[in-house]
């Protein structure tokens, strides 16, 4: 398989930067999986774990948001959050679900984006199952 | 004798005055260095977000653009947010941002303009308050941050943009310094709502990307952001240039000190030879008297 060129960067810093053979990403829409030579595509993220595979094993990442531009030679992740998986707190992901929670609670009260901001609870509960936090 | 000791002082006392600011200096120069890194880390996210941005902006410009790049359609109302360092001591940093803000005002005052002032720092604020007090509506006190991470520029664009749905303004520019050495910041401009891809972020290959969602939506969700990236950016090299100032501001400061002590060393040494001389004509004019 044909790899490719994956990188993840946060406003703060660049998280990871390797050769991969295969991306999941967790779109606003649902996941999808971007191997090489895929067809440009950018899409918004939804609070979910991206999981890179390489050569090396599979990296996974939670990520609060943002988008991933994808290209035939490579994927960019722009994460405005974005923790390694096995570095990941309790406290840390409650706190992300908490966030995401109050954002819900002030969409509401100003009732604008409350579907938006319901989803992305939504989403970030769900991460939290998975992590089991 | 008075005069002998006034100078003594004199010299212990820019002495003192030299090590401090040398210590300032050096403190400085470490944290410009973390803040030169901390804004060479936020580079590739930046520049990756500002070609995207670019790409979407010139694709769905046009009929319905949402307002964040569109504009209300009018430009009677202005937002400067400006930003400064909290403390001072840094040579013409704050002055510089404060006076570009002021000349901008004044243009727009002239133009017949509503201005709005928001400040970032305690520095901007007390400068602009001081002349600008009825176009001042709010500050941002970053004195309690250590190190400006991306949610202070979060919740500086969550006022502005709340601002901005509330019909506020029509137009946000912010004013920051841009690092360009440690000698040389650049006061400067940029309007970020409704937003203007900054210079040199032109989508280099021009690949037509599908959108997923949608182009819309995905820029009525990444349009916010940019106004967050922007103040990010800014806040990062006004750190560095703010660090960059102080030390040169100190550099030059602990130089004076050092010029001025030699300066004192001479006089002192010249007045105390003054005395010895005196001294010794008293005593052999007495002894010639004899």
């Amino acid at each position: 398989m044909a790899d490719f060129k994956f990188d993840l960067v946060s406003p703060e810093r660049r998280l990871a930067e390797m050769d991969a053979t295969e991306v999941q990403i967790p779109g606003a829409d649902g996941d999808m999986t971007a191997m090489a030579d895929h067809a440009p595509t950018i899409t918004t993220l939804r609070p979910g774990i991206l999981a890179v595979t390489h050569a090396g094993g599979v990296e996974e990442y939670i990520v609060s948001g943002g988008f991933a531009e994808i290209s035939p030679t490579g994927v960019s992740v722009l994460a405005e959050k974005a923790i390694p998986k096995a570095e990941i707190t309790a406290e840390q992901m409650q706190k992300l679900v908490d966030e995401a929670h109050a954002a819900h609670q002030s969409a509401a009260e100003l009732g604008q984006g409350v579907d938006e901001a319901d989803m992305i609870r939504n989403a970030m509960v769900d991460v939290a199952g998975l992590v089991g936090a | 004798m008075a005069n002998l000791k006034v100078l003594k002082n004199r010299i212990a006392s820019v002495k003192s005055t030299r090590k401090i600011t040398k210590a300032m200096q050096m403190v400085a120069a470490a944290k410009l260095r973390r803040a030169q890194e901390a804004a060479e880390m936020s580079r590739p996210y930046t520049e990756r977000f500002n070609a995207v941005m670019a790409g979407l902006a010139s694709a769905a410009g046009g009929e319905g653009a949402p307002r964040l790049l569109a504009g209300t359609g009018s430009d009677n109302v202005h937002l400067l947010v400006v930003m400064t360092a909290e403390r001072g001591l840094c040579g013409g940093f704050n002055g510089n941002i404060a006076k570009n803000a002021k000349a901008h005002a004044a243009e727009l005052v002239a133009a017949g303009k509503t201005v709005k002032i928001i400040t970032v720092g305690k520095k901007g604020r007390d400068a602009i308050k001081r002349d600008l007090e009825s176009h001042f509506i709010g500050h941002v006190d970053l004195t309690e941050v250590k190190r400006v991470g991306y949610e202070n520029a979060q919740d500086i664009a969550r006022d502005v943009l709340a601002r901005f749905d509330g019909e506020e303004f029509d137009v946000a520019t912010i004013f920051y310094a841009k690092f360009v050495n440690v000698v040389t910041q650049i006061p400067t401009a940029q309007q970020i709502i409704p937003f203007k891809a900054p210079e040199g972020a032109e989508d280099e290959d021009g690949t037509l990307y599908d959108y997923e969602p949608s182009e819309e939506a995905i820029l009525a969700d990444l349009l916010p952001r940019a106004v967050a990236t922007q103040i990010f950016a800014a806040l990062l090299e006004n750190g560095a240039s703010e660090q960059g100032a102080r030390m040169s501001a100190m550099d030059n400061a602990t130089r004076n000190a050092g010029e001025m002590i030699d300066k004192l060393t001479i006089q002192y040494n010249r007045s105390r030879q003054a005395v010895i001389t005196n001294e010794l004509i008293e005593i052999i004019s007495g002894a010639e008297a004899l």
